[in-house]
């Protein structure tokens, strides 16, 4: 039974730890990545030709490189420049900022499925662009990129596991410290996958009852 | 002769090297109701879309009410086009608000007004249309019919003095085109000033102060119905008026 002391009382504090940052790095990453990606779909979309060319470089840079090179710039290379992040901030900063390259895609898509008559209907009733974009367009187009977005979300929940290669041990990080300090390398990274299967599940279920709130007849996706 | 309300003067507009609309001029007083027909690229949606800038003209000037519309100016273009209401062909609802929310839109998010008050007025305006146990539907719980009626009621709650219409009936199924066709007869009853591009002549001719026949982005005639459709001078005219009526007959 010694084996079962060990996981209770090193293993089970060590990834309940490890789990709160994982957490706290997941949901400020997620929120940020989606209010990026809906601002930098819309500027892809409705910006002028040169805010445009900004935000597709930004989705060519953000979605082209791998996520750890990403990391790896934000935390060892922003010091050459005297700019100094903690390595959960570098974490949430590179989270944030692949996540919303790949939200904008699903977002950019949807827009440009609403159809041009309603746009000429909004205008021809007096709206403005800006109010045009928030009060039509994006409420339509939010529905559209909604399950898109969401797989997005559970790609995130996943990929938040490299935020130990920069040092901030969350709960991949205090998997791989128990299990180079105890060898069981099976049992700690299987009870950390089911960890993260846990997590992606419940976001799943959330994702999904959101999806059903936000129906509306005519927006249905059509299961065959 | 009273002021014209509105006054439309030799718009033009090219798309690459082809003159869409050559120099059409119209004016319109209150009440008229003017119908633009034509065959199909004569340049009727063009004009009526020139006419409230969803199209900009490449060139002409446009007055309502004696004042210039200065479309550059975007304020000015916002508070004009408030006051020119349009139908399409298409009804372009807007597919997440319920009828009773695409009415009301435009009231809250344009004119400013409280939802309240605007939804009261936008009862009113389904209920005109014919519509009141339908407001809570959806454009895509309603028949096309219904969707042109919500379409209208939506540009008649921005209180227009002018409305366009761009065959509102022409995507509607023979048996839903009466439903719509006794809003517009009932609206030019109320002395709604309209201009409306249909091939319906039969409502045309029964309805219309002038018949204004279009060929090629060019006004080439104009005229009372008797005019246009048994006396035309133009051969053009002539032509399309036989071939338009063997084709849609008279209708209601
Ligand atoms: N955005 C555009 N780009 C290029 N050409 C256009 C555009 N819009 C219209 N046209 C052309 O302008 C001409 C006039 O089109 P318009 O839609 O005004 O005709 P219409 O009289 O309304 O015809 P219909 O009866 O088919 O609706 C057509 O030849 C059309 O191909
Ligand atoms: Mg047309």
């Amino acid at each position: 039974m010694e084996e079962w002391l060990y996981i209770q009382t090193e293993v089970y504090p060590a990834l309940l730890k490890g789990f709160w940052v994982s957490l706290q790095l997941i949901v400020p990453s997620a929120f940020c990545g989606l209010v990026i990606g809906i601002m930098v779909g819309v500027l892809r979309v409705y910006g002028s030709r040169a805010v445009m060319a900004v935000a597709d470089t930004y989705v060519a840079l953000f979605r082209g490189i791998p996520l750890v090179v990403q990391l790896f710039i934000w935390y060892f290379g922003l010091p050459y420049i005297k700019i100094y992040l903690s390595p959960f901030v570098a974490a949430v900063l590179g989270f944030s900022l692949c996540s919303g390259a790949y939200h904008s895609e699903y977002v950019r898509g949807a827009l440009l499925s609403i159809k041009r008559g309603q746009m000429l209907a909004a205008q021809s009733l007096g709206f403005n662009k800006v109010r045009m974009i928030f009060s039509i367009i994006l409420p339509q187009a939010i529905r559209r990129a909604l399950p898109g977005c969401g797989n997005e979300i559970i790609y995130l929940i996943k990929y938040s596991s490299l935020a130990y290669m920069i040092t901030c041990i969350e709960l991949t990080g205090q998997g791989k410290i128990l299990a180079s300090n105890s060898f069981k390398y099976t049992e700690i990274f299987l009870i950390i996958g089911a960890c993260y299967l846990v997590m992606t599940s419940v976001a799943s279920v959330i994702l999904g009852h959101l999806e059903d709130r936000l129906l509306l007849p005519g927006f249905e996706h059509h299961r065959i | 002769m009273a002021s014209p309300i509105l006054r439309i003067e030799n718009v033009s507009k090219r798309y690459g090297k082809k003159d869409v609309l050559k120099g059409a001029s119209l004016t319109v007083h209150k009440g008229d109701l003017k119908i633009l027909i034509g065959p199909s690229g004569a340049g009727k949606s063009t004009l009526l879309q020139c006419i409230n800038f969803l199209v900009k003209p490449d060139e002409g000037r446009i007055w309502l009410e004696d004042q210039e519309v200065h479309y550059a100016h975007k304020r000015n273009l916002y508070a004009y086009r408030q006051k020119v209401g349009m139908i399409f062909q298409d009804f372009n609802l807007f597919d997440h608000l319920n009828a009773l929310e695409n009415v009301r839109i435009g009231m809250v998010k344009v004119k400013g007004m409280a939802k309240a008050e605007a939804g009261e007025r936008a009862v009113m305006e389904l209920e005109r249309v014919g519509l009141k146990d339908h407001m809570q539907k959806y454009p895509a719980q309603l028949s096309g019919g219904q969707k042109q009626r919500v379409s209208i009621a939506r540009a008649l709650a921005m209180d227009p003095k002018v409305m366009l219409l761009d065959e509102p009936t022409s995507a509607l199924d023979p048996e839903l085109i009466g439903e719509v066709h006794a809003v517009i007869r009932d609206l030019g009853n109320n002395g709604m000033t309209m201009i409306m591009a249909t091939h319906q002549i039969g409502f045309a001719s029964s309805l219309a102060s002038e018949i204004i026949f279009m060929e090629d982005g060019q006004i080439l005639e104009r005229g009372t119905p008797e005019k246009i459709f048994f006396q035309a001078e133009n051969a053009r005219t002539k032509e399309f008026c036989s071939k338009i009526t063997e084709l849609y007959g008279e209708t209601r």
